[in-house]
């Protein structure tokens, strides 16, 4: 057994009330690849943040090489040897400079450093810390001129710098093409072979199979499990992130009317698998899969956000080729987005406002807004879906996450729709108004279609009647959610070539 | 007002009981201010109290508050427009030409200046809409092109009946009447000659913003974009038109602001008008501050012009020195700044 570098015990963070990390424990050995899976809101993003230096436990104690360790800052756990590289690679670096300021960034912030730049010195440095990791580059060349994976790897180089003894890299692929990604691969390798430690972070199964010595799970802020016997239980992995459990409530899975909308042989973008899908009355479609499995382009292509790469798509029994939000409302196709602090929610507005906003035009007569019409809207929403406030006119930023999420469902809630696409509703969500909206969405289900992007298993067991599986852009998998085979669709959502798919 | 509706609005007020005094001091403390300096200087500044000064405040305002209620359309979409001063000397001198140098009447000129003010409200907004310039570096672009453009047909002199124009011809034409009247011609208000004519339109105009940006579904969606550019967007707002027209408007009552100081001025003085762009930007801002919005609003942006107005002319009549003006000024902007966002961030503070 490898000695172990980095040891967290018994680590928890809280936010206010929400409590992120539950006790982690936590070994990181050297010169092993430990792949960190969760879904969104697990609190992998916060685990990072506290081990670089970010934010500080709560409780809970961090070892590094058997030396207590409680970075103050990040320069402070960059100086100890932790080195993060972060999802954002424009983070990691700066794009207006050359790649030898770039590489040489970190001496040249130092306050001891010299007033004035040396260019021949920093080149010649700047050369051999790309040549320490084998990167061969032009060190004149502005960063902005080159590729995301170079970029990626100047980062990584910068970071190499600092001979870390545990390198952090938080889905470091997620914008890299699969060649690009090769490249920062055989880097990995390389480094793994020095003896650094290495935390991976990331969703792409096919990165994990490639690098992963041990595999990590997270769910709800606590080590779901730890996989670390050849060979590697992949699916067991996927399965203790997302849960499985059923969710104790019952279904009454309701049978399908007649299609709303037809997709034909639709491709999400050039290269992925074309599929067809019938999205029909009275039911409720749960769409999951792991990020980057293409669900947020199919939302965006139903909305009309981003067009279709090819295929048709008929609404109602007429061709829907939607070019904007507008059109797609207009046709009675909306989206309730996720992320709903930058996609929907309105700060400056009240509750009435937030709630009425995309269909401002019924509340008013000759472009003037109708008060007591919007506020009868408002309340029968508020009341509908339970949501805790002090009156219409609060301001939204004084809800609680929960509530503003039951106001932003609410919003489209409150006109009848043929299509109704929810992307990751649950988002950031507690059970009880989870519990709410989803049962709100499916009594309000009759009549229209309803898809719900949900990446967490039991969110979409607990909404849907039917559950279909994307991965890679395609749709791998359309399950009843009646005596569901969970093997089955675990394994689809990781990406395991299964013989004969379980549809219907 | 229906029942309804004041049913709601007495349960909001009389849930939110936890009025403070911070809350009370940002609502109401401008308005506060304002009434207190009025009355300072009623007691300190002889005459301030009487019509002639009322008249030199209101016409000082008219102008500013014209200009700025258009600003205020653009802030409230979260942009900004620089070349609102620019625009106004434009049309001053557009003015001044077809009339002096065309000798055309009265009514092309004006028309001749709207037209102006709204295509440079388009180029604008097409500048920060489809060439994705920033608004304040494509507006301060804008700024600098019309500064330029309307020295160049009179080879940077001013426009005055009898000049000679570089070809050598004298141009003849003279100020119309009727356009000399929206700028000089005050009504009787209880007193003769009370009213300035350029009031009236910044009443007029201020009037039509504030119903088109409270009451109408557009105002609304404006400000939904000012607030969150992409959720207004994803609710189906078509964000690039309603910007698009946030810059019109703007550079149409900009357009308007330099129709009336022709009018005042009587010739196309290219001095003028040197301060009308950060005066009016100044009053938007204090409005900002008027009844706690913490938001464009016109209102706000008349009593923060009249707030400015007021303050001048009350030093003036105290002989403050001229040059002391900017700086009293810029300490009334800072004042109200701090009033909005310090204060109200401490109100809302809580959740993040």
């Amino acid at each position: 057994m490898s000695k172990v570098t980095v040891k967290l015990t018994g680590i928890t963070k809280s936010f206010g009330t929400n409590k992120v990390l539950r006790g982690i424990n936590l070994d990181l050995p050297a010169g092993k690849i430990t792949a960190l899976m969760g879904a969104n809101g697990a609190g992998k993003s916060t685990l990072v943040k506290i081990i670089c230096g970010v934010y500080s436990a709560n409780s809970g104690t961090i070892t590094l090489e058997d030396v207590p360790f409680t970075p103050s800052s990040p320069s402070h756990a960059i100086a100890s040897g932790v080195v993060t590289v972060h999802q954002s690679i424009n983070d990691g670096v700066i794009p207006d400079l050359d790649i030898a300021s770039n590489l040489m960034l970190d001496q040249l912030a130092k306050p001891a450093s010299s007033f004035f730049i040396n260019a021949r010195k920093t080149r010649n440095q700047a050369r051999k810390i790309a040549a320490a990791i084998g990167l061969e580059v032009d060190v004149t060349r502005t960063v902005s001129d080159l590729g995301l994976a170079d970029r990626q790897l100047i980062a990584i180089a910068r970071a190499m710098a600092h001979h870390p003894k545990i390198l952090v890299l938080d889905e470091p692929t997620s914008s890299l093409s699969a060649s690009e990604a090769t490249r920062l691969f055989t880097l990995l390798d390389r480094l793994r072979n020095k003896g650094v430690a290495i935390l991976y972070i990331s969703h792409r199964m096919s990165d994990i199979r490639r690098l992963a010595d041990r595999i990590v799970s997270m769910r709800d802020g606590e080590i779901a499990g730890t996989f670390e016997t050849e060979p590697l239980d992949y699916e067991g992995a996927v399965n203790s992130m997302l849960g499985q459990q059923m969710a104790g409530l019952q279904l009454d899975t309701k049978p399908a009317g007649k299609p709303v909308l037809v997709l034909k042989d639709i491709c999400l973008k050039a290269g992925a698998e074309p599929f067809s899908i019938d999205l029909c009355e009275d039911e409720v479609i749960a769409i999951t899969g792991l990020v980057g499995s293409g669900k947020t382009d199919f939302a965006s292509v139903l909305f009309g956000l981003t067009p279709l790469y090819s295929g048709s798509m008929m609404l109602n029994g007429k061709p829907y080729d939607p070019h904007s939000a507008g059109d797609a409302i207009n046709s009675g196709v909306f989206l309730c987005p996720k992320d709903r602090a930058s996609n929907a929610v309105i700060p400056g507005f009240d509750i009435t406002g937030n709630i009425t906003l995309p269909f401002l035009a019924r509340h008013s007569t000759a472009s003037f807004i109708k008060d007591r019409s919007e506020q009868t809207t408002a309340s029968a929403t508020i009341s509908s879906l339970g949501i805790v406030c002090q009156s219409n006119s609060d301001d939204i930023g004084t809800l609680s996450g929960g509530n503003q999420q039951k106001v932003m469902v609410g919003r489209w809630l409150a006109e009848t729709s043929r299509l109704l696409v929810l992307d990751e509703p649950f988002q950031g969500v507690d059970i009880k108004a989870r519990r709410d909206i989803g049962s709100k969405i499916r009594q309000t289900a009759n009549g229209r279609a309803t898809i719900v992007f949900a990446s967490e298993m039991d969110e979409a067991l607990e909404i849907a009647d039917r559950i279909v599986v994307m991965n890679d852009h395609t749709i791998v998998g359309n399950h009843l959610n009646k005596n569901i085979d969970m093997n089955a669709v675990m394994a689809q959502v990781a990406g395991q070539q299964t013989t004969q798919q379980q549809s219907i | 007002m229906t029942d309804k509706n004041q049913n709601s609005s007495n349960e909001a007020t009389s849930v939110k009981t936890k009025s403070t005094p911070i809350d009370f001091a940002i609502r109401y403390g401008f308005l506060a201010l304002l009434v207190a300096l009025v009355i300072f200087f009623s007691l300190a500044a002889e005459g301030f109290a009487g019509p002639h000064s009322a008249v030199f405040i209101f016409q000082s305002v008219a102008i500013t508050g014209i200009l700025a209620l258009g600003v205020t359309c653009t802030l409230v979409v979260d942009g900004f427009d620089l070349s609102i001063g620019s625009v106004a000397t434009t049309a001053l001198m557009l003015s001044a030409y077809v009339m002096v140098v065309w000798e055309m009447n009265a009514f092309v000129a004006v028309i001749a200046c709207l037209v102006m003010g709204a295509v440079v409200g388009l180029i604008n907004g097409f500048l920060i809409v489809k060439m994705r310039v920033p608004d304040l570096l494509a507006t301060l672009g804008m700024m600098f092109l019309l500064i330029g453009l309307q020295r160049i047909p009179t080879q940077g002199r001013s426009i005055a009946t009898g000049m000679t124009m570089p070809d050598g011809s004298v141009a003849n034409g003279t100020f119309s009447k009727a356009f000399l009247a929206l700028g000089r011609h005050r009504f009787d208000f209880f007193i003769d000659n009370l009213i300035p004519f350029s009031v009236i339109f910044l009443l007029v105009i201020g009037l039509l913003i504030w119903v088109f940006l409270e009451l109408t579904r557009h105002g609304r969606i404006m400000y939904a974009i000012g607030s969150n550019e992409r959720a207004a967007a994803l609710a189906g707002a078509n964000v690039n038109r309603y910007k698009v027209l946030a810059y019109v408007i703007s550079g149409i009552t900009a357009s308007i602001g330099g129709i009336l100081l022709a009018a005042r001025l009587g010739r196309g003085d290219l001095a003028s008008g040197n301060n009308l762009l950060l005066d009016s930007i100044a009053a938007a801002l204090i409005g900002f501050a008027v009844l706690g919005a913490a938001k464009a609003n016109a209102f706000g942006t008349i009593i923060g012009a009249l707030f400015v107005g007021i303050l001048l002319q009350g030093l003036t009549m105290m002989n403050a020195p001229y040059y002391t003006q900017d700086f009293v000024k810029g300490a009334v902007l800072v004042v109200a700044l701090v009033f909005t966002f310090a204060l109200s961030h401490h109100r809302s503070g809580g959740h993040t």
